[in-house]
């Protein structure tokens, strides 16, 4: 097997491929989106105790 | 009697777990996928029937899987949240439903392409597509009515009253589908050819639904801290945690 | 003053039947949409009474499920307004009975009311009369199955903003197995052939949603409005 015949996957290769990038695009949105939601999570916590710190002691 | 249990689901230390196992399970499942994705690409054989049209089976097929998976774990997180009254129960849950989505999203148009080459259309009405649509739909559903409330309790609580519904309706579902699917069988083949599985074609397979899983709940307690702290914004542990 | 069962029903029945028989128009409203949805797929497509014939089950379920869904988010919304809801809740009677009967009343006068129209509709589909009879008992049970859902939907929604556009969206993908098997079983009826093996699932739909569907409801008004 080559690595043109590879990258064809016997002709379905239009099929395949995205399908592949997809799959990897979606695992790679879910890690990137959960990381973003948790680090907003953590700023408005931080900022609640900026908030509550100058008001307060 | 029940009290390790509550211990052992009171926020800090679901926090503290999820964590500590969110990476390793993370790392895990990228071994998995990335084993599942050479082996299935490169080394398992053609299929006889479908060619390397087949080798879409490997993001599809877990990616299915997962979407009804995922559903019935945020309908059994928000019975515990709205019955037992676990508050973590509908922090999973929330967590759960963009995860899930996505997945089922993946399912869809990943089987579409495949439908392409195999039924000459990107859109057949098959019985697992169409029930996968309508389980999207049941995701959007729950999705929005959560946001749509002010009240994140109740929001809550009213998402996971829909999610037990959805799901005790998601086998009736499938079984009309499957019925109203099977009275119309026109001249396009409506079900997906499963090829037969030798060894070489399997374990790729069975590595990427491994894989999946492991990166399902991975991001879920990423996702899960996340709801945490959300959640427990006043409370004084939280408060040490984020400082350190 | 303790009140039997069948006395809540009966009572909440009649207050419901009267407050919606004050306002004439807005009981017509389903039935027009009604009329007027099945008249664009003709517009839509072709005037042509074979395809329209082919078209019909499935025309004529999607609009009545459209139509009913349309006026389901008033079976709360008007006692919610006025604090009627609130007390109803606190009324100490069982909020079950109470959703069955306002339940109940709000599907004789949307989805029992198309059903008695359906034969209107139906022949500007070319539908034939012989079928009627099964057309007309299969929308039947699938608008009370689809009353019971919509009760659910409308218990989650009360007093959201945009609500009815939500509840619409989380009812119709479950109403989706009633359409299924309510269209299979007009078009059977249409094409002459039994359609006993659609109507019993239609019917087991119908039970199985009448026994649970008002518990749920009830629960959903408590989720809302505690």
């Amino acid at each position: 097997m080559t690595v043109g015949s590879f990258f064809a996957m016997g002709g379905y290769a239009r099929y395949v491929w995205p399908c592949f990038a997809l799959a990897i695009s979606i695992l790679l949105w879910n890690v990137w989106s959960a990381r973003r939601y948790h680090a907003q999570a953590l700023k408005r916590v931080r900022r609640a105790l900026a908030m509550a710190g100058s008001n307060g002691s | 009697m029940w009290t390790w249990f509550y211990r052992l689901a009171s926020p800090p230390s679901v926090y503290r777990v999820a964590g500590v196992f969110a990476p390793w399970l993370l790392l895990s499942a990228a071994v998995f996928i990335v084993y599942g994705i050479i082996d299935g690409l490169a080394f398992a054989p053609p299929d006889y029937q479908q060619g390397d049209a087949f080798r879409i089976i490997y993001v599809h097929a877990p990616a299915g899987w997962l979407s009804m998976f995922a559903y019935t774990l945020m309908a059994i997180a928000g019975a515990v949240g709205l019955i037992w009254r676990i508050k973590m129960g509908h922090a999973v849950a929330a967590a759960v439903a963009p995860v899930g989505a996505s997945f089922t999203v993946l399912g869809l148009v990943t089987g579409s392409l495949w439908g392409r080459p195999m039924w000459g259309t990107y859109w057949a009405w098959d019985p697992r597509l169409t029930s996968e649509l309508i389980l999207l739909f049941l995701y959007v559903g729950v999705i929005s009515l959560r946001a749509a409330f002010e009240d994140p309790n109740r929001g809550d609580r009213a998402a996971a009253l829909l999610a037990i519904v959805g799901v005790v309706n998601v086998p009736i579902i499938h079984y009309s589908v499957q019925w109203w699917n099977s009275l119309h069988q026109g001249a396009t083949v409506a079900k997906f050819a499963k090829p037969s599985m030798p060894g070489s074609m399997l374990w790729p397979l069975l590595a990427m639904f491994m894989g999946y899983m492991l990166f399902f709940f991975g991001v879920l307690c990423m996702r899960v801290c996340a709801e945490i702290l959300n959640r427990e914004r006043q409370a004084s542990w939280v408060r040490e945690v984020v400082r350190a | 003053m303790s009140v039997g069962a069948v006395s809540v029903l009966r009572l909440v029945l009649r207050r419901e039947l009267t407050l919606s028989f004050r306002r004439p128009g807005q009981l017509l409203q389903p039935l027009v949409f009604f009329l007027i949805v099945t008249t664009l797929f003709p517009l839509g497509l072709s005037p042509q009474l074979s395809l329209l014939r082919d078209m019909a089950p499935g025309v004529l379920w999607a609009a009545a499920l459209l139509a009913s869904l349309l006026s389901m988010d008033g079976l709360f919304k008007g006692d919610s307004e006025d604090g009627t809801l609130e007390q109803l809740v606190l009324s100490g009677q069982s909020l079950t009975l109470i959703v069955i009967a306002k339940t109940l009343a709000h599907w004789l006068v949307s989805g029992a009311a198309l059903v008695v129209v359906s034969p209107i509709v139906a022949t500007t589909l070319a539908v034939p009369v012989e079928a009627f009879p099964i057309m007309m008992l299969s929308l039947g049970l699938g608008t009370l199955t689809l009353s019971w859902l919509g009760a659910i939907g409308a218990g989650l929604t009360v007093g959201l903003r945009r609500g009815s556009v939500l509840l619409s969206l989380i009812v119709l993908p479950l109403a989706m197995p009633l359409l299924i098997f309510g269209a299979n079983a007009t078009d059977r009826a249409i094409g002459g052939e039994s359609a006993a093996g659609a109507l019993y699932f239609l019917a087991a739909l119908c039970v199985f949603t009448t026994t649970l569907a008002p518990i749920a409801a009830s629960v959903a008004l408590r989720i809302t409005l505690e």
